[in-house]
Order: structure tokens, then sequence, then C-alpha cells
């Protein structure tokens, strides 16, 4: 516990993206694999299902502290931070431990969920009073589950490369889909590349996501059109279907399985050949054409789908690409050859429907074209280099997307304050940050483009996440990335981010994209041109 | 008897016909410590170590009386007297005394020793006028070797790296308490002119300062500046270097990430928790006026403790340290 306390420190402790895959390689090489592999597991955002309600964590801890309850909250309010408001209450450390940090989560943490009250509050105490101050915020950011340090999933696929010296894209993919943090899974995780059949874990596995960059030049900058395959974008939830050993997982790019609330696609899926993983993006899909994404968005909440939902919304996969067949592996092949594979084994009159590969051969007829996607309800062009393979993560070079105007940056909302008039006392104002070496910089504010329901979804957040308050400009947890849509960019030396846009609004709430998500400073700039 | 009241400019003794700590110029102020949001003013009376202080932001012009601690005067009919605050040089508590009624106003102020100023001492009163810039019980300062060994351990660490250690910190008092505080064998020691400028006057005062040359130096310097200097050109001198700031609200890891610093060091010229509700334990006060920062806790906690408590308005909120 004394070392990744020391950990959660130090990536604290540094913005620079070096220095914490420095601290991270430090740490996982030196780690029991036992202490490790807990460590990758909190680390890349994976968390237990709940341990017990924070209002009884809050209560003993306040009791602990001897502090009222109305104390609590105010401390609450200022520190913005949960497990923080904990640790800095708690009477002054005594102690630290030296009891190792698999103990502390498979001994005391995992447990909580089953214990009852008096046991919990025992174990806590017993915890805190054993806990240094750096200890205690670690523990309590465990026990919460808002672990986030700044650190995303790939600087521990970096860090976990120079530990095992197994290349990146291997250890990305080890890392997807379901798989229990114990030390035989650490093993598997670093073994040598070639080493190793498939374990257990391999079982559902999805596999990195290809991603694209968005063009940001001329689009004859990139080569010439004959040079690439061109698709529409689509606007859906950008997934992969996989079929092997007779079941069938659908996951996400956030690396949600979400089998269960699409139906359609888990049929789709026995339809399928033994060994196959199929990506595409999930499309509300009607007779033939897709429904707004609005549509796709009342299905999305739901627990339970109904049969007059699944009427109203049905669901297809684009598919694009095949990325396994025969369960081998097809990521290095050409594109046309997957390409050619994926539409051999379509089955016929199912929920997959192919991604259509536009056939014009020169950029301008192209950008003519371009001009139709509003009326097709896509988002403008994928370009995917011809002979490319499937590559993981976003690499410049083989795909690209080549959106409609206007302009459009995913951004998260960092600040909001109450509107006046209609929407006095309703959170209405916002401002949205885009990445700046690794810090969230205000770029633009809006005011337009959410929907009441959605306005009111976004007010009840920011009352619940507020970090602190600046008169009355509420700073939020960072936590939801939006679409911004512009007519305009250009540099402005009085804008923090050195960038001011021309009437910014909220294109759209993305549900389905994390902070990390969000765009960077650098792909704005690249806007002005 | 109420010995202050509550006006547009601040708070006023009708008795003696002053103000304390003004937030808007005024004819006649009595002022705790050097403060730019109480310039303008037409006479000042302040404690005599702080006189050049206060001077050095009031302007040339300004008429200034300074008196030694425990010294009293009469203004009108009010017996005023001034006493250590321990906030930095020359910082004063102010007792006003009418008729057996007596009441302290305690400025800012902090109860740890401190080698470059007289440490705050407890002064019994009726009514106790107390700021409260960290009136939370989350707000606890670690002893001042402490926070020091983690600075040394910084700047040792940068030294390393071959990278100058930037510390951001108050250029009036907080800068001078820490350069006190650290080792001139460690490493060149560096200030940015504004703390050099507030360095001569408290040397002037017969404070021993290690030495602090304006030069930028090397990279192997601890460079001590105002946290206004964060974020702009003058930074780029240093090329790579690590930056930290010094203040209480480095307690609270929300408020140095949103700097963009590396490090946040705890240290201040206020109150922690625990001194808050020891100095006020202190002056045996049945009432007490809460005034700057987390005034409505502290208001709230005095009353559930069997205190008269009341918070009052301050126009100005201070400095960020």
């Amino acid at each position: 516990m004394r070392a990744f306390a020391q950990l959660y420190a130090a990536l604290d402790e540094t913005t620079k993206t070096n220095e914490k895959v420095a601290a991270l390689t430090r740490y996982l090489s030196a780690a029991p694999a036992a202490d490790a592999a807990w460590a990758m597991h909190f680390l890349i955002g994976r968390r237990p299902k709940r341990l017990l309600e924070s209002r009884k964590l809050a209560q003993w801890a306040w009791e602990e502290a001897g502090v009222p309850e109305w104390l609590f909250a105010e401390c609450g309010n200022a520190v913005g931070d949960f497990a923080e408001t904990i640790a800095l209450l708690l009477p002054p450390a005594a102690l630290s431990t030296s009891l190792p940090l698999h103990y502390w989560i498979e001994e005391r943490l995992l447990p909580l969920a089953a214990a009852g009250d008096e046991t919990r509050r025992g174990w806590l105490v017993e915890a805190w009073r054993e806990m240094d101050q750096g200890q205690r915020f670690a523990w309590n950011k465990l026990i919460t589950g808002e672990f986030r340090v700044g650190v995303s999933q790939s600087l521990v696929v970096r860090a976990l490369a120079a530990v095992s010296g197994v290349a990146a894209e291997i250890v990305a993919h080890r890392l997807m889909g379901q798989w229990q943090p114990t030390p035989e899974f650490w093993e598997r995780l670093l073994a040598p590349a070639a080493g190793g059949a498939a374990p257990e874990d391999a079982l559902g596995r999805p596999y990195p996501f290809c991603l694209a960059f968005p063009v940001e030049g001329k689009v004859e900058d990139l080569g010439g059109a004959g040079e690439f395959q061109i698709e529409w974008k689509w606007d859906g939830i950008r997934a992969q279907l996989i079929r092997r050993q007779g079941r069938t997982f659908l996951w996400s790019r956030g690396e949600e399985l979400m089998t269960d609330r699409f139906p359609e696609l888990a049929a789709l899926g026995a339809l399928l050949p033994e060994g196959t993983t199929i990506d595409g993006e999930v499309l509300p899909w009607k007779d033939g054409a897709p429904l707004p994404f609005a549509q796709m968005q009342r299905r999305i909440g739901r627990k339970t789908l109904g049969s007059r939902i699944l009427a109203e919304v049905p669901v297809a996969l684009m598919a694009f690409d095949l990325l396994e067949h025969g369960g081998a592996d097809l990521r290095q092949q050409p594109l046309e050859w997957r390409r050619a594979q994926l539409e051999a084994l379509a089955p016929p009159s199912s929920a997959l429907v192919l991604s259509p590969v536009v056939a014009e051969s020169s950029w301008e007829n192209l950008r003519h074209l371009r001009q139709e996607s509003r009326a097709r309800k896509v988002e403008g062009f994928m370009l995917k280099r011809r002979g490319s393979p499937y590559r993981v993560g976003r690499r410049r070079g083989d795909w690209w997307k080549w959106k409609i105007e206007p302009y459009s940056v995913d951004a998260v909302l960092i600040y909001a304050q109450a509107g006046s008039g209609r929407r006095a006392s309703l959170f209405t104002d916002y401002t949205f940050g885009i990445w700046d070496q690794g810090k969230l910089t205000p770029f633009a504010k809006a005011y337009s483009g959410l929907s009441d329901e959605e306005i009111r979804e976004v007010d009840a957040f920011v009352r619940r996440n507020t970090v602190e308050q600046f008169g009355p400009v509420h700073a939020v947890r960072p936590e939801l990335v939006f679409e911004l849509a512009f007519e305009g960019i250009q540099r402005s030396p009085r804008h923090r981010s050195g960038i001011a846009v021309r009437f910014p609004r909220m294109a759209r709430w993305r549900r389905d994209k994390k902070p990390e998500d969000a765009d960077t400073i650098e792909t704005v700039r690249a806007l002005v041109g | 008897m109420a010995l202050l009241e509550l006006r547009e400019s601040g708070l006023y003794c009708a008795a003696g016909d002053f103000y304390l700590d003004p937030w808007a110029p005024v004819e006649r102020a009595i002022v705790s410590h050097a403060h730019s949001a109480h310039a303008g003013c037409g006479r000042y009376l302040t404690a005599r170590g702080g006189g050049a202080l206060v001077a050095a932001l009031a302007g040339p012009e300004a008429a200034i009386e300074g008196i030694g601690y425990s010294e009293p005067v009469t203004m009108g009919g009010v017996r005023v007297s001034l006493h250590p605050a321990g906030h930095m040089l020359g910082s004063a508590q102010v007792r006003l005394e009418q008729g057996g009624e007596v009441w302290v106003f305690s400025g800012d102020y902090q109860l740890a020793a401190d080698p470059t100023c007289a440490p705050f001492a407890p002064v019994r009163c009726h009514t106790f006028v107390t700021e409260a810039t960290f009136g939370l019980p989350v707000f606890r300062w670690p002893a001042l070797g402490e926070t020091m060994a983690e600075v040394h351990a910084w700047w040792r660490a940068n030294r390393e790296a071959g990278k100058a250690s930037l510390l951001f910190v108050h250029p009036l008092g907080l800068a001078q308490r820490v350069l006190a505080a650290l080792d001139p064998a460690a490493g060149p020691i560096r200030a940015h002119e504004t703390v050099a400028r507030f360095n001569r006057l408290y040397r002037e005062q017969g404070v021993a300062l290690p030495p602090a040359e304006e030069a930028p130096g090397g990279r192997d310097a601890l460079v001590a500046a105002p946290p206004s200097c964060h974020g702009t050109p003058w930074e780029k001198q240093f090329g790579s270097a690590s930056t930290a700031f010094v203040s209480g609200w480095m307690r609270i890891r929300g408020t140095r990430r949103r700097r963009s610093l590396d490090r946040g060091f705890v240290l201040s010229g206020h109150a922690d928790w625990p001194a808050l509700l020891g100095a006020i334990e202190a002056t045996g006060a049945e009432t007490v006026w809460v005034t700057h920062g987390y005034r409505a806790p502290l208001v709230r906690w005095l009353e559930e403790h069997g205190r008269r408590a009341l918070a009052i308005d301050a126009r100005f909120e201070e400095a960020d340290w």
C-alpha cells in the first residue's frame, strides 16, 4: 500500500506524460504480481461493483473525524472530492501500513460488499487508523471508485509495454474485454508475444479499435482519391460484434458489453460463423435508412426493451470491417481483402448492413457528393487507405474522417452558470474545455443546442458535481462530453486556448464518449488552417 | 456597547472616528498590516515594524504613523493599542478599549513560530473580530519543518534533473517566511524583483534573510516569485522548470491542479482551523465577529459551542495565500 500510495501521489504531482509513464513503469516493475495486477486494474479505470453506500461511508468518516454532518458537507463543497475530504478530515495519521495493496483490496475492500454494517465500519475505521495521509487518500479513492489520476489507458499500456518488452498493441489487445486482475492474468499479460495458448480471458475479448484522424488541411494533401476506399461516415455507436464458441458479444468503443441492449444484434451474432469479429456502427435503422441519432438515445437509457420501442427504433450493424475470420486475426491483412471476406460472410436479409463503398475517384466529385451528407443522415466520408492494416488506436495516415461543415469539436463541460429569464436558476450557460498538455483548457462557451430535457439532466449533473464555485460560476467534474459545432475559427490572443470560434453551439451530447476522447488543442489549432 | 460598526467603507469606530482595514479610501485608518486593498487613505496608524511596508504599498505621499506593540494611544475617547498577529512583519491585532469594554480586531493572523516577525499574542477581550480565511476543519497545517523538508526534497530532485525550481509565493510576508527557512547551503536562492524589493525592506528592519539575488541563476537555483508570474513569459527564461506554489490552499488537491502546477506546499500566513479555535478560546470573548473566507461554518460552529457569533461582510477577499 505504501508504494501504491506513492505512485498515486507521483501521478498526481506531474502533468507531464513521460513522467507519469516513468512512475508507472517504476511501480509496475517493482510491485509483486498480485499488487501490480490490482494497480493496473484500477489505473485503467476498472472498478468493483458498488461496495457500500457513500452515505454510510460519509457517516463513519465524520464520526471518526469528530465533526458534525453539516460541517462534513461544507468541507465536501470546499474540497470537491469525497475521498479527499475524508482523508483531510480524519485525525492526524499516527501509523503507516506496510501491508501490501492486494491484502487491502482482497481482504478488506472487496468483502465490504457482502459484510454487515458493523463489520464494514470496523474495517474502514481500522484501515484509516493504520494508514498515513497518502495511503488514506488512495484507499478512499479505491473505495469510492472515483479513481482518476490523469492517467489514460494508453499511458498504462505504454508502461506495461516498457515493463514487459511486449509491443504496446499486443498489451492493449490483452487488456480488452473481461478478465480478473490475478497474478496469473498479470503473467499472461506480460508473457512474450509468441508464447502462451489463448487463455480463457480471450473468449469475449474485442480488438482495440482503429480510430480515424480528422482531415485537417486540404483533402488533396492526403494523396489521390483513388488511394482510398471511401465510405460514408455513419452517426451511431461504434461497436465490435464477436461470435466465438457459440456465444455472441457486442462491445462498445468504451469497452462496455452491450449485447443485452441490442437483441437484434445478439440474434445477428447467432447467424455468424464461429470465430468472427466484425467492426461497425450500431445505427437506428428502419426501411433501409438511418433514423436520427436522438431516436437511438430513447433506447440506450432503458433497462428493459419492450416490443414497442424495438419496433419503433430497430437497429442494424453498419458493418465495415472484418477483424477475425475462422478464429484467425485478420488485422494485418490489407483492407480490401478484409472487406471481401466481410462481404462473403454477411448473412443476407439480416440486421447486418454492408457499409456502401462510394465509387467516386476524384476529390472534386467527392466534395460535391459530400454536400449530400446531411440529407443522407451521415457526417461526411471515411477515407481508408487501400492496402492498409487495421491499426490499434488513433494513428495518422490510414484512416481519415472527412466530416462535413460546420466545424465540430468534442469538448468537455468544465464550468456552468445559471441562465437568466426563462432559464433562471437552471444551469444552462456552459464553458467547454479541450485537452492541452493533459489539462482541460477553456475553449468555448455555448448556451444552445440542447433539448429542455437534456438541460434538466445537465442541470442536475452540475448540482451534484460542482467541485468549486467562483461566484456564480460552478466548476464541475469534467465528465460530460459534447460535440460543439461552430461556423468560424481563428486565432485569438484574448482567449485562454488562443482560439476564438464563431457561433458555437452544442450539436450533440456525446454520451458515448469519455472525457479523454475529447479533442486536443492540436487538432483544434489545425482547423484554423 | 458596540465599539465597531460596519459602514460602506469598512469597519468603523464612531467613538474614535477611524476605520479598521477599510476597503475604500477614508480619512483615518488603522491598518493591521501592509495590504494594497487599504491604499489611498488620508492618515494611517500601523505597527512600527510594518510602516515601511505599508508605505511601499500606500505610496510615498501617505501619512503613516507607526507605534510600538502594546504602546497605547488615545483616539477620541478610545484607547487603542496594537499587538502582534504573527501574519508578517509589523502585522498587528488592534485592541480598542472604552469604558471597560474591550474589542480586539485580529486582522490576518497565524499562531506558529516565524523568525521573520513577532509571534501572535493572545489578548483578552469581550468581542473578538476574527478572520476565517481557512475556517473549515480540512485546513490543518503541517509543521513548518515538514513543509520545508518537502520543499528541499523537491528542490534537490529538480537540481538532479537539471531543472530550475520556481516557487510561487505571496511576495510580502509568506515569501520572507519561506526564504528564512531555506537552507542556503542547499543551492543558490534567487528572488523575483518584487520579492527582492520586500526582502530589502525586511532586512532594513533587521530581519535576517538568506542572500537571494535578483539574477535569474542557473538550473540549480530555487527562485521565489509572486504567483502572478506563473504562466507568463517571465517563466520562459528558466526553460523546463518545475513549478510549485506555497499557500494554505495547497492543502486541497483541486486548487493545485487547477493552476497547472507540479507541486503545492502547505504553508500559510493565516490560521488553520485548530488555530482559529485556539485563538478565539484564548481571547475569552463572549461574542465573535467573523470576517473573510469561510465565515458561515465558523459562525455556526461557535454558536453550537456556546458563543455568540456573527458573520460580517468584507468587500475584498484576502489574496490567495
